[in-house]
């Protein structure tokens, strides 16, 4: 006989209280009689934190749970944050125009890849449809900050108004459509989502009013911000800051906004409740978890998130046309989560920085590739290349490292922290 | 005597002419640790469907706190009380076991998604006050060495253990446990019986188990029902049911006279 024998107690009345109160606050310490710890520690006005002096030395002890359940919990974490946005203020003091262009169309796109990444890589809710959100945000953008046109309205009002509305319009598009989006799943989410980028492209074309038509396309938003026009030079103490300098820092700011935003959902309720839907729907939704809700606020936050992207991009692109939100774009946009990493925002950031930056690149590398033309000659053309390398590599990482370029990171920083032992 | 936790009276399910389960009956008193048991594809984890409503049964009322339970959406009855473990290790494979357990918390917390974006204080309180009731679930399913490991890739046995904390984690009044020990030897059975026993002397709580392990039933269960091809054949106390020749019988089909006779033996 192992098992020990139970002491045949009659089973006692039960510790809760009546339902359908808020009984459940009064008796969270329940779990805490299984293991009789005591409070105390974890009461007073420290709840729990040791002392200063005891944690010299010893950084990677964490003292509370908010120090370890922090965004930046190691101090190398925090240097290596605080670095980059250093080095990104300053970089378009220092760039030519033309590359902190690119650099802020790189971080509009990270802006787009977070917001598909909550619904596709945190959720599991493959999305084809994110240029239709963008292009939605754009539009949205265009319409209350743009200039007016022949055709085309605006009304010309501040660009703070159009970005918050056009985080809200593709938000409330998504909410409507959610309904079909959250019935359906995988393969055939995918086929719902390319149809409605399709749909959308038919209906951006016709609608000229806003989108200015086929093959025509608008102008953004005027970039006029809590009435600073940003298309003038201003002087802060001894910097200039030119209009692209603007531009690229108004990224920036939303960037890491809407990235901590982003990682902060993704470590609270929700953000938990997003991954047990995608790794197990059932038995998330047997967990307590609304599945119907869960993958619409997913859906909504997405859309808002490609909104707010699509506006800035208008912005810096200059001139928008229907055409250009297509699947072509819409794959892009996988590529920056898959290249990234799934269900990372650091490696979203990787990745968006990644796609952008590797055309640029080619073209400088371009002549010293024998087998691309430049003009004439070669085998392939750049853009040609371009393709190749980027459906490469979507299928390298889904094959070898879900994680992408981030749990590449991951592992070589292991390789060198644990070596010489394997694991 | 106290009114039942839970009473399913007459409870049918069939998936079309396949008949899983055929007007079963039965109540779980507050506390109480019931067992089902039954052969293979006897209809006892499809019991548990139908009580946290994966199923809905075409016939007959499942009541918990008497107030049914059927048509409502799985999330809403596991916010009423119900928590379970599943034959087939459910778990969220990619996460840790720390987010695995807070999310059994998930129907307690309140924190809204804008909330959580900013991380307002209201948010990092709640994810802190779950953070340490999680903290002593790990200490008593003894997992503190696995904690940050991402589930997948842990060993089975522990699996089991991480399942049952995530379903202590949701506070539940009724716990179903399916083949809570399935797949383990002997020391893990030990480590689990002995977690059952914490549990119901500690927490007061009732369970439902479903188990192959015989020896473990009899020896903790305050009663068994017995079912066999959707019908419920027994129900009493672990004494009366082994000695009831329904349940012999459809534990050993047409055995002879000494092979019920040393299942007997072996069996008290
Ligand atoms: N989703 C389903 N679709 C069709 N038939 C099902 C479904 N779920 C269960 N069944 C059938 O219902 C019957 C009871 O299955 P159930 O899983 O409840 O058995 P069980 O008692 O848990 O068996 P085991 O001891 O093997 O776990 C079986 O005949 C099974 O084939
Ligand atoms: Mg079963």
């Amino acid at each position: 006989m192992t098992t020990s024998t139970p002491e045949r107690e009659t089973p006692g009345t039960p510790e809760r209280e009546t339902p359908g109160t808020p009984a459940r606050e009064t008796t969270d310490s329940a779990t805490s009689r299984l293991t009789g710890q005591s409070r105390s520690l974890l009461a007073g006005p420290d709840r729990g934190r040791v002392n200063r002096n005891a944690l010299r030395g010893r950084p990677r002890l964490y003292t509370s749970y908010a120090g370890d359940s922090a965004l930046l919990n190691t101090p190398a974490k925090r240097w290596w944050t605080l670095a980059v946005i250093l080095l990104a203020l300053v970089l378009p003091f220092w760039l030519t125009r033309d590359l902190s262009h690119l650099l802020s169309v790189a971080m509009v796109m990270a802006i787009a890849g977070i917001g598909l990444n909550l619904l596709t890589g945190y959720a599991g809710q493959i999305s084809l449809g994110h240029p239709f959100f963008m292009a939605l945000g754009a539009y949205t953008g265009a319409v209350v900050a743009g200039e007016p046109g022949s055709i085309v309205i605006g009304w010309e009002l501040d660009l703070g108004i159009a970005l918050v509305l056009a985080a809200v319009v593709p938000g409330l598009v998504g909410l409507v459509v959610a309904p079909l989006a959250t019935r359906v799943r995988g393969l055939y989410l995918a086929v719902l989502t390319l149809g409605l980028l399709m749909l959308g492209e038919q209906v951006f074309k016709q609608w000229a009013s806003v989108t200015g038509g086929s093959g025509v396309g608008r102008a953004g938003a005027l970039p006029v911000l809590f009435g600073n026009d940003l298309e003038q030079t201003y002087a802060v103490g001894p910097l200039l800051i030119e209009p692209h300098v603007s531009l690229y820092l108004l990224c920036l700011v939303l960037l890491v906004a809407l990235a901590v935003a982003a990682r902060n959902l993704a470590r609270s309720r929700t953000g938990r409740a997003f991954a047990a839907v995608r790794d197990r729907d059932i038995a998330a939704e047997i967990m307590g978890v609304n599945l119907l809700r869960t993958k619409t606020l997913a859906f909504v936050l997405s859309s808002a998130y490609a909104g707010v992207a699509g506006c800035l991009y208008a912005i810096l692109i200059g001139r928008v046309a229907p055409e250009q939100w297509n699947i072509l774009f819409a794959i892009n946009l996988l590529a920056i989560v898959v290249i990234g990493g799934v269900a990372t925002i650091s490696g979203t950031l990787i990745g968006a920085a990644f796609v952008v930056l590797l055309p640029r690149l080619l073209e400088w590398l371009a002549p010293w590739l024998p087998f691309v033309s430049t003009g004439s000659g070669g085998l392939i053309t750049i853009f040609q290349l371009e393709s190749i390398l980027f459906g490469a590599l979507i299928v390298l990482f889904l094959i070898l490292e879900p994680r992408g370029l981030f749990g590449l990171w991951h592992r070589i920083r292991t390789y060198f922290t644990t070596w010489p032992f394997s694991y | 005597m106290s009114a039942p936790l839970l009473r399913a009276e007459g409870v049918s399910l069939r998936f079309g002419g396949n008949v899983a389960l055929d007007d079963v009956s039965f109540e779980v008193r507050p506390g109480e640790l019931f067992a089902i048991i039954g052969p293979n594809g006897a209809g006892k984890t499809s019991t548990f469907n139908c009580i946290s409503g994966v199923y809905r049964p075409q016939a007959g009322e499942i009541t918990f706190r008497e107030e049914s339970v059927l048509g409502q959406r799985p999330d809403r009855i596991a916010s009423r009380g119900i928590a379970r473990t599943f034959q087939n290790i459910e778990l969220f494979d990619n996460l840790t076991v720390l987010e695995n357990l807070l999310l059994g918390r998930h129907h307690v917390m309140r924190a809204p998604w804008w909330k959580a974006m900013a991380w307002l204080p209201g948010t990092s309180r709640e994810e802190y006050a779950a953070r340490l009731e999680i903290e002593y679930l790990i200490e008593f399913l003894d997992l503190t060495a696995v904690r940050r490991h991402p589930v997948g890739i842990l060993p089975y046995g522990i699996k089991k253990r991480i399942e049952l904390g995530r379903a202590l984690a949701m506070q539940p009044e009724l716990l179903l446990l399916d083949e809570p020990v399935a797949g383990m030897n002997a020391e893990e059975t030990e480590d689990m019986a002995r977690f059952i026993l914490d549990i119901r002397s500690e927490l007061g709580l009732a369970m439902i188990m479903v188990e192959h392990d015989m020896r473990l039933v009899m020896d903790l269960a305050d009663r068994v029902m017995v079912i066999d091809f959707g019908r419920r054949i027994a129900l009493g106390t672990p004494q009366e049911v082994q000695r009831d020749p329904a349940v012999i019988a459809a534990y050993l089909g047409g055995a002879t006279d000494d092979v019920l006779e040393s299942v007997r033996e072996e069996l008290s």
